[in-house]
């Protein structure tokens, strides 16, 4: 009973992925994918926002919530291979896109007036994601290169620190808003992620092929989800400068 | 008015082309683009030189010919107009007007302004059809009811002229809007949906295979569009694919 | 040669259906071995193709543009007409058969029209089963809608694209025979002469219009589908690129041309705004419904307006000259669109053209807006409505019904005529000549079929609205398979033509050294110099309104004009290259020859009748006054120049039709 499922499952997976790979071979099915990794990243951005907000509201939350995810299996075996896995996957593609389409044009126009007829964020999608991109490595810097170092290194999963009391993510995460250079690329980046979502966010539902009479609705969330998210992480950044 | 023109000029497809400087004088406002084009060609033509080669020929905006990139648009300045019906009042005395063929690799130049736009019609081939015998031995028409929405949205999607306008606009060089039109057609109309799986699939294979570019979702092609055709036909498109593949 | 209509015999109901039970037929197996060449892919030579090569034939389509949707069959905007009763409003075969053959003069052949009535309602199925969007009402049928000012609604419309959208369903029915190898298409490429072994249209030869190359193409049958020759006047409503050459070629090898002097020319159009202009535009005549045409009643008015010192809405109505309403009291702006140019032009040759061209008339809609306005207040309970209201609620109901032209105007005229009167002139839009064919659609030279506007057969002197798409596509679809069946059915063993034949190398060489005289001559006058000044000279003697003295004048400043021509046209480039001026240059040469047949033409035809306007033959009304001795069917025989063509006439009888005067009282 229980392997024939077993066995229906693998031989559906088997299918779809067979069927799926032309799919995603075709430029339609390209740009879906790049749909449904920035629907993924979208979401771990919201998360990650209302994550960081604990920090101003509530620093032992923070604290809390922030070892939870550290310290959780599921979030850190499966959840972050994944999130890495996104990240790593909308870059290349992005720029395996962005070489590809540049090709279908060898002579470029002498004159071209791209503003009459469509938004500077929607062409200029490789400039602000490169911007995010070095945003990301300035982070890693920042962050995870340190706490895999912790706790994979130094096999320290207490949450704690020397000279900190209590758990240490809060203190972390206050101490990189000293330097205000820091604190005007965090906040520069941040606008450039604004203006990639505000293309962005209505993009992956149209490549989804959702827009259809619901083009409206879609526009006003995305325009209030590229401006709410980048304001928030901004804000933050900006109290800890002033409050640290 | 007065005006200059930079116009590229290009011998043949195997050519490298180059930009070259006209001035005409005169022009008047009412005139057609084209027609200024002709006054342009007479000109040359009285001087014993070769006039700029460009493609048109219903002069009324629905054969889809004419296809100019003028100040860095496609059919110009203008909106929900081709070339031909572009009129010189938009225009200033003493402008200087850059006009280009459309760009875009699956889009060769045959002379100066005259592009091939065949790989459309390779697209069509693929599957831009409802395979039915064209034997009168149909159903009567009336035998299947259509609601005037799915009429309506497949006509606006089937005003598609072919211009490639689309195209010349993307920064992408991406063809979606063109097939998205055709694919949704046939998608919105009980007809079509026989074929409907194969039929996205094999144009949007083709479409693949000339070399266009990937849809962006930037929507300047629904911009300049002179028929207006809606980026919901991408989308529409887009779903399709996935229905078939899935 | 006698002129032999081979129309079947029997009841004019069964004619159709009996011929196809006797003709002969081509086995499957054999179609395969048999090749058919179409020029053109409009909505004659489209529908054609794609049907001949789902039969089973090999066929070779030519289209002068880039892409078989170009054809311009394209821009047709009203719709097509179909004997399919939806509406119950009494429509039957025998009714378009009637509307049709009256509208057209009495000027057609009974048996062709009967067989078109027949076969129209087909259309309307097939072109739903290929997915044309025809426009539907709220509960999924077909709608219709009136046209042309016939007493049934039998117009099938696409919004104001319906050609666009028919062609682009044959288009989409001969993709579906390219992808499958049946059809081979050459896009831009110009046929510039057929190829006859032993009497029989064998092949073509074909410029291809981006290598300059010439090719030599065999079949056994050569089918003409290259539209009409409106483009003879210069200026119409026609493509740039529509030409009678492929026509012309095959009338020089044998082929009778008949009845050239049967124009069609559409009073509502946007004016000519200046010498430069090369193209006109149309507007869908319905306009008439509820606009006034006038001119200033004062030469002062006139002047005042044109130098821009007085508007339009300033002058009185006392000021005003309504004079399709003076002249034609019982019909007003409504008469048919013959009386209606004629009317206008009258008026703008006596002086009183409102623009800077001096050839445009006013069609005002300040009645309709204040009409439509007060029986909007009144059905909208507004008590005592300002005139400002008024016109405002008229002009939304206005703008309902003609919204997409009054926006067109505006684009082209940059006026707006929500605020001052549309200005109009009539212009060239169809030609109902064309290549003399029998019943079976075959011309005089045997295995040269000519279909749609390219002959001449459905519509008389004049034709209906709506009812060009109908021809396209009926004998696309539905005639021509059949009835060049019968004739390939012989040819069944003949086997590959070669094209190595003295006749193909003679076609050749004829065609070359033409394309090296035009380059070599290096004249002093532009292509287009000459084409403008024979499209002048037609408008000016052939037009609207013709006479004796003025076509003679015609023949003798045609004939001169090209030999003027032959002597001092400049085609610069050369022969091997993309050479627009050439192409244009071969085209003009030809049109400049059909010209003069065509003044010719209408020389002989001493009468009135549909498009031809002979001002000695006239009723007292100004209406066209048709003589019986001229029920004929003018078929010219070439013999070199165009002035020694000899003609044949096919006498039209009417067995099933009453030939009545044509009254619009």
């Amino acid at each position: 009973m229980l392997d024939d499922l077993f066995r229906r499952i693998f031989v559906v997976t088997i299918l779809t992925s067979y069927t799926m790979s032309g799919f995603f071979k075709s430029s339609i099915g390209r740009k879906v994918a790049m749909a449904l990794s920035a629907f993924f990243l979208m979401f771990f951005l919201l998360q990650h926002l209302s994550i960081n907000i604990l920090s101003v509201l509530s620093p032992e939350t923070f604290n809390e919530v922030s070892h939870f995810m550290g310290t959780n299996p599921l979030v850190q075996f499966v959840l972050q291979p994944i999130l890495i896995f996104a990240v790593v996957f909308h870059f290349v593609m992005g720029f395996v896109l962005e070489l590809r389409n540049s090709r279908a044009r060898k002579v470029a126009y002498a004159k071209n007036n791209g503003a009459a007829n469509s938004s500077w964020m929607s062409r200029n999608m490789i400039w602000s994601g490169m911007t995010i991109l070095a945003f990301i490595g300035l982070h890693f810097v920042d962050f995870w290169f340190p706490e895999m170092n912790t706790k994979f290194i130094q096999q320290d999963w207490s949450g704690t620190m020397e000279g900190v009391e209590g758990l240490r993510y809060h203190h972390e995460l206050v101490e990189k808003f000293v330097n205000p250079v820091r604190v005007g690329a965090y906040a520069f980046a941040f606008v450039l992620l604004g203006l990639h979502l505000a293309h962005g966010f209505t993009s992956a539902f149209q490549s989804m092929g959702g827009t259809a009479g619901r083009k409206k609705i879609l526009q006003t969330i995305g325009k209030a989800y590229s401006i709410l998210i980048p304001l928030g992480f901004i804000t933050i950044a900006v109290y800890h400068y002033f409050n640290h | 008015m007065d005006l200059t023109l930079k116009i590229w000029r290009q011998v043949d497809a195997k050519d490298k082309g180059k930009m070259v400087d006209y001035k005409v004088t005169e022009i008047s406002g009412s005139m057609s683009f084209l027609e200024m084009m002709d006054v342009l060609n007479e000109q040359l033509v009285n001087a014993g030189d070769e006039p700029v080669a460009f493609d048109h020929d219903c002069r009324e905006g629905i054969c889809g010919m004419c296809s100019m990139y003028i100040n860095g648009e496609a059919h110009g300045p203008d909106r929900g107009v081709t070339t031909c019906q572009l009129h010189m009042r938009m225009f200033k005395d003493g402008d200087t007007i850059t006009i280009e063929p459309w760009r875009a690799a699956a889009f060769p130049v045959i002379k100066d302004l005259v592009v091939n736009r065949s790989a459309f019609d390779r697209i069509q081939h693929a599957g831009g059809y409802i395979s039915v015998n064209t034997s009168g031995n149909t159903q009567d028409a009336n035998a299947t009811l259509i609601s005037k929405k799915a009429a309506d949205t497949a006509m606006d999607a089937a005003t598609c002229i072919g211009c490639g306008a689309c195209v010349a606009t993307c920064k992408n060089s991406s063809a979606m809007l063109f097939v998205g039109a055709k694919v949704s057609q046939y998608a919105l109309l009980p007809q079509g949906q026989v074929e409907a799986a194969d039929r996205v699939r094999n144009m949007v294979a083709q479409m693949d295979l000339e070399g266009f570019g990937n849809c962006t979702n930037t929507g300047a092609c629904e911009v300049e569009c002179p028929k207006g055709i809606s980026l919901d036909n991408i989308a529409r498109m887009n779903r399709e694919l996935m229905k078939a593949s899935i | 040669m006698a002129l032999d209509s081979k129309v079947p015999k029997g009841p004019i109901q069964d004619k159709w259906t009996e011929y196809k039970n006797h003709i002969n037929l081509v086995n499957p197996a054999n179609k395969r071995n048999i090749d058919v060449i179409v020029v053109g892919t409009g909505l004659a030579g489209g529908s054609a193709s794609a049907t001949l090569a789902e039969l089973g034939y090999n066929v070779k389509s030519f289209a002068y543009q880039d892409s078989p949707r170009r054809a311009h069959s394209i821009a047709a905007q009203g719709g097509i007409n179909a004997a399919k009763n939806y509406q119950g409003d009494g429509d039957s075969t025998y009714r378009l058969f009637y509307d049709t053959v009256k509208g057209g003069d009495y000027r057609s052949r009974e048996a062709n029209v009967y067989r078109l009535a027949e076969v129209s309602a087909n259309i309307i199925d097939q072109c739903v089963a290929q997915g044309v969007p025809f426009a539907r009402d709220y509960g999924g049928l077909l709608d219709n809608r009136s046209f042309g000012g016939v007493l049934v609604s039998r117009t099938f419309y696409a919004k104001g694209q319906t050609g666009q959208q028919l062609l682009l369903g044959a288009y989409s029915a001969m993709n579906r025979q390219i992808a499958r190898g049946k059809i081979e298409m050459f896009n831009r490429h110009e046929m510039l002469d057929v190829v006859i072994v032993d009497g029989k249209a064998r092949g073509i030869i074909a410029r291809n219009l981006v290598t300059g190359e010439i090719e030599r193409h065999s079949a056994h049958a050569v089918v003409i589908a290259s539209g009409g020759y409106g483009n003879v006047y210069f200026l119409s409503t026609n493509a740039m690129g529509s030409n009678v050459t492929a026509g012309w070629k095959v009338h020089k090898k044998g082929a009778y041309f008949a009845n050239p002097c049967y124009t069609q020319i559409h009073p509502t159009c946007i004016p000519r705004s200046g010498d430069y202009q090369s193209k006109l535009t149309l507007m869908s005549e319905s306009l008439r419904n509820d606009g006034r045409i006038w001119v200033p009643k004062h030469m002062e008015d006139v002047l005042a307006i044109r130098e821009g010192s007085k508007k339009p809405t300033e002058l009185t109505e006392e000021q005003r000259d309504y004079y399709l309403e003076r002249r034609y009291p019982a019909f007003g702006n409504l008469v048919p669109r013959d009386v209606a140019s004629r009317a206008a032009k009258e008026r703008s040759d006596a002086g009183y053209g409102v623009n800077a061209t001096g050839e445009a008339v006013y069609l005002d809609f300040a009645a309709s807006f204040e009409r439509y306005g007060k029986e909007q207040a009144k059905i909208h309970n507004i008590q005592n409505p300002s005139e400002a209201k008024i016109k405002e609620l008229g002009q939304a109901i206005v703008k309902a019904k003609y919204g997409n032209l009054f926006q067109m105007y505006e684009k082209i005229v940059d006026q707006n005529p929500y605020e001052t009167p549309m200005m109009i002139y009539p212009a060239v839009h169809y030609t109902m000549g064309g290549l003399w064919v029998d019943y079976n659609l075959m011309t005089t030279v045997p295995g040269c079929y000519a279909i749609g506007e390219a002959n001449f057969s459905d519509h008389g002197a004049n034709r209906l609205g709506a009812s060009a798409l109908m021809q396209g596509l009926a004998d696309g679809y539905f005639v021509l398979p059949y009835t060049i069946g019968d004739y390939l059915a012989d040819d069944i063993r003949t086997g590959t033509i070669s094209t190595e034949s003295p006749e193909f190398e003679a076609a050749e060489k004829e065609v070359t050294e033409r394309i090296e005289f035009l380059i070599q001559n290096k004249g002093i006058h532009s292509v287009d110099y000459y084409h403008k000044k024979l499209g002048k000279i037609m408008w000016d003697k052939c037009g609207m309104s013709r006479n004796t003295e003025g076509l003679k004048t015609a023949i003798e400043e045609i004939s001169a004009l090209r030999k003027d021509f032959w002597q001092n046209v400049n085609v610069p480039g050369t022969a091997t290259e993309y050479n627009e001026q050439l192409a244009k240059a071969g085209r003009v040469a030809d049109f400049l020859e059909l010209g003069e047949l065509f003044a010719k033409d209408a020389l002989v035809r001493e009468e009135s009748a549909g498009g031809h306007f002979r001002e000695e033959h006239q009723t007292e009304d100004g209406e066209a006054k048709r003589i019986k001795e001229f029920q004929f069917v003018s078929a010219w025989e070439y013999k070199g120049e165009p002035k020694d063509a000899v003609l044949h006439k096919e006498q039209l009888e009417y067995e099933n039709i009453e030939v009545k005067e044509r009254s619009y009282k």
